[in-house]
């Protein structure tokens, strides 16, 4: 069934909706934000009333900064789709799927907590699984594994946690093996 | 026989309704939670009330809050096998199972046939455990203890058999990538068949105390009624979905691990309400038992992991007497799988729900971001909706009755 969407889509959403080769059977479209609202709002429509999951990757270092993944089911043909949107870091603001989907709300409450990114016309964008008043996003790229001090001396645990650099966190396999190997790290530097 | 119920004269009764009248219109916030033993867990939902009429219900999240998905991307793809079981920790084989599932779609890995039958064995085990403590706890609630001694019971006879097959009890990072950590253990499969057995008996003795009792009747029927559409507008799965009559399971819609080769039913509750959802649990533990069976049939012979030296472990015997064995061990145990960049998503039917998890990987060792869908979290984001109405009391049954894991919901 997606394979005749994609078609229509196109068409329809001229130069802003592109479809990405399918990859490990999985369909992916590349939106634009700016309709990005108009074609969740068509899919909707077309019988995708299910949003499974809303998640949002950190590029650090690579402009636009941001992807929103919204995972969209279909419950009569149970196909999935993805839909993916770039966003930049001086404009962080997507629109809202909050008033298609009501799961969608806590979702992107927690895409606000973690990743910083606005969501325009929402209804309660609060943070959820940080406490209010929270400074940082800690799930973006920049912000350190053990975390960072806050102000809030006597009501939570805010010391950085030396848990960057700790026996059991690995780097990437791209680094040399030596640096890569756990036991290799030197403990003494960690601070 | 009717109750006679006695008018009592109040001398200043114009007075008392004075005041009664003045109280109108001011409403009480309630805290419900985070330590108060309904919440199971560190559930915060804080109540307005008119009278005990709650009028509006925020939850609030996140005291369970460790950073999985951060953690996730500063290790290795095997290395996070341990945190899934501290996702949903009342069903800590089936997180492992959907985990390890979602990184082999990325590599494409085939899992030897065995492998996969001990898998579906342990996500019907976790399955059966979960619900047994979920009933347990929801009907506790509900004031009827009993009901708890019995089914912990079972409860502990399934924890003995996993304790068996993965040398824990809880945490039993029992799965690796491209297949099972071991074989199952001499006497394991005797000792599941015999479980079963005496199981199927245990649920009708637990159903006769529950099913028809008319406490447990008035707490739950018609308490926390979701509709099909609030359902899927709210993103509910699992039993909690299908109590309100949709018909949808993953492993039967999208199935995986081969589940369409076994023979077994899908629960659907009609109202949508707590008691729907007790029934629809209570099946499922049956069914499950019917899944367990038909797998033991089936179970055949081989190797229980894939054959990848560049991917997964070798054999301990062969690692101990040969010497690229040996290179290859240790190339995996510090490097860990090679996962090709991409990105994939892949949800497994949990106790609770769908458990998913979109991986974004760049290749070099480590996730480039790995989200969890975590049932519980959509589960509970209806609260706001379905609270107002009703009474304080109704609220400890209607949060037994989603049966939700904040482990899994603050990740």
């Amino acid at each position: 069934m997606i394979e005749s969407l994609n078609d229509s889509y196109v068409d329809k959403f001229n130069g802003k909706l592109e479809v990405l080769p399918v990859f490990r059977g999985e369909t992916t479209w590349q939106v634009k934000l700016e309709v990005l609202h108009d074609v969740m709002a068509a899919l909707k429509a077309d019988g995708f009333n299910y949003l499974v999951d809303v998640s949002s990757v950190d590029n650090f270092g690579e402009e636009p900064r941001f992807d929103m993944v919204y995972e969209l089911c279909n419950y009569s043909s149970t196909e999935n789709l993805r839909v993916k949107c770039t966003v930049s870091e001086d404009d962080c603001n997507v629109p809202t799927v909050s008033d298609l989907w009501s799961t969608a709300e806590w979702h992107e409450r927690e895409v606000y907590d973690m990743m910083g990114i606005q969501f325009t016309n929402h209804p309660d964008l609060r943070r959820i699984l940080m406490w209010d008043g929270y400074p940082f996003f800690p799930l973006r790229k920049d912000f350190p594994l053990e975390g960072k001090e806050t102000d809030m001396p006597d009501i939570a645990f805010t010391r950085p946690a030396p848990l960057e650099g700790g026996p059991f966190v690995t780097s990437p396999a791209s680094a040399a093996s030596h640096a890569a190997e756990p036991r290799a790290k030197d403990f003494e530097d960690r601070g | 026989m009717a109750t006679e119920i006695k008018q009592f004269e109040y001398h200043d009764a114009e007075a008392k309704s004075a005041e009664a009248q003045d109280m109108v219109g001011e409403k009480l916030t309630l805290s419900l939670g985070p330590s108060h033993p309904s919440t199971h867990g560190v559930l915060r939902v804080v109540l307005e009330l008119d009278g005990e009429i709650i009028t509006r219900a925020d939850p609030d999240i996140g005291y369970l809050h460790r950073g999985d998905e951060k953690l996730a991307e500063n290790m290795n793809w095997t290395q996070f096998i341990p945190y899934t079981d501290r996702l949903d920790y009342l069903a800590p084989l089936a997180n492992n199972v959907a985990y390890v599932c979602a990184v082999e779609k990325l590599m494409e890995l085939e899992v030897p046939e065995r492998a996969e039958v001990i898998r579906v064995i342990c996500c019907e085990m976790a399955r059966i455990s979960a619900h047994l403590l979920g009933l347990g706890a929801y009907t506790m609630d509900c004031g009827a203890m009993t009901v708890f001694l019995y089914t912990f019971e079972e409860r502990e006879k399934l924890y003995n058999l996993i304790e068996l097959l993965t040398g824990a009890r809880f945490t039993t990072s029992h799965t690796r990538i491209g297949g099972m950590a071991r074989d199952l253990p001499d006497g394991f499969i005797e000792g599941l068949d015999e479980f079963c057995t005496q199981f199927l008996p245990r649920v009708d003795e637990v159903d006769k105390l529950l099913t028809r009792n008319p406490i447990f009747i008035n707490r739950t029927k018609d308490v926390g009624t979701i509709s099909g559409e609030d359902a899927i507008d709210y993103g509910l799965t699992g039993p909690n979905l299908r109590g309100s009559g949709v018909d949808f399971d993953l492993r039967k819609k999208r199935p995986y691990l081969k589940y369409d080769q076994y023979d077994f039913d899908v629960p659907l509750g009609s109202v949508g309400d707590s008691y729907d959802r007790y029934l629809v649990r209570m099946e499922e533990m049956r069914q499950s038992v019917r899944i367990i069976r038909q797998a033991i049939k089936r179970l055949p012979d081989g190797p229980v992991m894939v054959d990848d030296p560049k991917n997964v472990l070798p054999r301990k015997d062969e690692v101990l007497t040969k010497m690229e064995e040996l290179i290859q061990h240790f190339m995996v145990a510090t490097q860990g799988a090679k996962v090709p960049p991409g990105e994939v998503y892949f949800s497994a039917e949990n106790p609770k729900g769908e458990l998913g998890f979109y991986i974004n990987s760049h290749g070099g060792g480590v996730p480039h971001r790995l989200k969890i869908r975590a049932p519980s979290f959509c589960n509970l984001s209806i609260l706001p909706k379905i609270l107002p109405g009703h009474t304080v009391s109704d609220v400890v049954a209607i949060l037994g009755s989603l049966d939700f894991v904040m482990g899994e919901c603050d990740r």
